[in-house]
């Protein structure tokens, strides 16, 4: 039971890494904490269905439109509203991806209703067992991509033009500026970056649970992810992941018969309450330095 | 001249007051009602987020807090239903009080991110600690007596609900004169400067909690009784952020932000459907209308932020900026407006 609570969490806990990444990067490049994470999982995955169902192509076709159709996403959101919005108040920042969160739920609610699909099988069939326990290949697949996705983003910050651009933004705008950077282009850019990693996820979620209107749920469970690994750190999203991930579902195992439904949730924010008193910055996050 | 304004718009308030419940229909009267409750409630968070500069996202179950106290000591212990509303107030000021504890250490995103926890855990207790809140079920309320008339429907709400949204922006637009209101502007515009000049920042971020949190309760129990149902539904986070969109769309830090903000956040789902019907007459649609005021709410929310963040209180004072200068001042003697 224990072992099977924790290969769950383990998985889930890889998807919770996706998704916190996306909000990680946005957060990354240009101080937007992105509330809106989990109605681009939704929307993404729904566009996926969509391309994958509709288009009569082989999957290696329609996954690159689905991903393509999610970056253009990013791109108009970034272009059509948050290049007004520099230097603006944190709230106005909040509700603006709320905003954008509501905009983009009842699109869906409007073109797909409310009912349930399920999801087509689109990734390989790998079946594994590890000491007796029959572990599923979405959760399998979730985890390499969270891995994988990790490792490039690693290396695409380090190593690529782009990707020391983009932090160069990140660090300074004006000074980014006057080295002949578009900030602009780089914010929009990880908006992309941001909508594809979340469509990845809800692509993984729509195969683990059905796809309908309820996986914008995860937007808000994914917050206590990035509190705990520290809202500006990749590698705090993917670890802050699979710590909140394993423990959700170990409280779920043995303390949900004694609290009823969603203890998973309430643990997730308890930690998250102790984590602000105790270490506000999270694990690997960066100390705001306040200045009068 | 000024007095004189003052005046006309108290008789205009005066006379809607007395005569409102007589002239609107049943179903304006609802409107109002529930505008008047949101306004007790988007005042109380204004204090907190748009004066102080504390972003709140649990007012919703800082309202259920309300509910659920004067529901309990109504139908339970058999508590006078005048005296459950002051008394849901101070328990949700207490409650408030609690959870800006981490304030002290805390603020911007991530004391947002403790108050959005503050809900999760509220919600959690509303729904499970089925012994005093039914649960999932709800509690049933009684109409309630009120100088031996029952209390019920939307007439006799009316009086109520605008008397006390009357007083609690009577209460709001005074505390801005004292030290206590300076403090709390003083602490949303610059917090260290404020604690240099003498500001308990951590007391004061407190008060602001609990004043703000007294607001939500008295709106919660007034909720309560006017829906006569009390379940955790009611309370969740799509209702904290109604009450964030409606400071923003009202105005942030402005007396009359509240007022407006709440007004259009109530009366806007009815503008849908009125234009979902004018449409749907020439275009078949056979979407649901749930759909679309969560579409035009969205849309609604991002207009605001990117064209006027300073909310509907601003556009409605520049109106009356322009039409003072169309009405009295003749064009030779027109001056910028400052």
């Amino acid at each position: 039971m224990f072992i099977q609570a924790l290969i769950a969490g383990i998985a889930v806990g890889s998807v919770y890494a996706l998704i916190a990444l996306g909000m990680v990067l946005i957060y990354k490049a240009s101080s937007v904490i992105n509330f809106s994470q989990g109605a681009l999982v939704m929307i993404g995955a729904y566009i996926t269905y969509a391309v994958v169902t509709g288009i009569p192509a082989p999957l290696w076709i329609t996954i690159p439109i689905a991903i393509g159709l999610s970056a253009l996403l990013g791109v108009v959101i970034e272009r059509l509203i948050f290049r007004y919005m520099t230097g603006v108040d944190l709230i106005a920042v909040i509700m603006v991806t709320l905003g954008i969160s509501f905009l983009l739920e009842g699109s869906t609610t409007a073109i797909w209703g409310t009912l349930n699909y399920s999801f087509p099988k689109i990734l390989p069939e790998m079946s594994f067992s590890l000491g007796g326990i029959h572990i599923s290949e979405v959760y399998i697949w979730s985890f390499i991509f969270s891995m994988v996705i990790l490792i490039m983003f690693t290396l695409f910050f380090k190593y690529s033009k782009i990707g020391l651009r983009m932090r160069a933004v990140a660090d300074n705008q004006k000074a980014s500026i006057s080295l002949g950077i578009h900030p602009g282009k780089m914010i929009s850019l990880s908006w992309a970056i941001s909508c594809v990693v979340a469509t990845i996820g809800g692509v993984m979620l729509a195969n683990i649970k059905l796809l309908n209107l309820g996986l914008s749920g995860i937007g808000i469970l994914v917050f206590p992810v990035v509190i705990l690994g520290g809202l500006d750190s990749i590698i705090g999203a993917v670890l802050g992941g699979f710590i909140i991930g394993i423990l959700g579902s170990l409280s779920a195992v043995y303390a949900g018969g004694l609290m009823g439904g969603a203890v998973d949730q309430v643990v997730s924010f308890v930690i998250l309450l102790i984590i602000l008193l105790v270490k506000p910055y999270g694990l690997f996050g960066t100390k705001e330095t306040l200045r009068l | 001249m000024h007095k004189n304004k003052t005046v006309i718009g108290l008789g205009i308030a005066v006379i809607f007051y007395l005569l409102g419940p007589f002239v609107l229909s049943d179903y304006m009267l609802y409107l109002v009602n529930l505008a008047a409750i949101a306004t007790i409630g988007a005042v109380g968070l204004n204090i907190l987020t748009g004066y102080t500069g504390l972003i709140a996202m649990a007012n919703g179950a800082f309202i259920g807090v309300g509910a659920y106290t004067a529901a309990v000591l109504y139908t339970k212990l058999g508590v006078p239903f005048l005296l459950t509303i002051p008394i849901a107030g101070l328990m949700t000021a207490v409650i408030g009080m609690i959870f800006g504890i981490p304030a002290l250490r805390l603020r911007g995103f991530y004391l947002a991110m403790s108050t959005l926890a503050a809900q999760i855990l509220l919600m959690f207790i509303f729904n499970n600690w089925t012994s005093v809140t039914n649960g999932e079920r709800g509690i049933f309320l009684a109409p309630p007596n009120l100088f031996g008339f029952s209390l019920v429907g939307d007439k006799g709400f009316f009086f109520l609900t605008v008397g006390i949204a009357t007083l609690g922006m009577l209460f709001s637009y005074n505390l801005f004169k004292t030290d206590t209101g300076r403090a709390f502007i003083a602490i949303r515009d610059r917090d260290i400067a404020a604690n240099i000049i003498g500001v308990d920042i951590f007391k004061y971020k407190l008060i602001s909690f609990a004043i703000s949190s007294f607001y939500a309760g008295v709106a919660g129990a007034l909720f309560g009784f006017y829906m006569t149902y009390v379940s955790p539904e009611g309370f969740g986070l799509n209702v904290s952020i109604d009450y964030i969109a409606m400071i923003i769309v009202g105005g942030l830090g402005n007396l009359w932000g509240g007022l407006l903000g709440a007004i259009f956040v109530v009366i806007l789902p009815e503008f849908v459907d009125k234009g979902i019907e004018i449409v749907g007459q020439f275009i078949p649609m056979e979407y649901t209308f749930a759909a679309f005021r969560q579409l035009v709410f969205g849309l609604m929310i991002i207009v605001f932020l990117v064209w006027e963040p300073k909310g509907l209180a601003e556009i409605f004072r520049r109106l009356f900026c322009w039409l003072k200068a169309k009405i009295f001042s003749p064009k030779s003697e027109m001056e910028p407006q400052v």
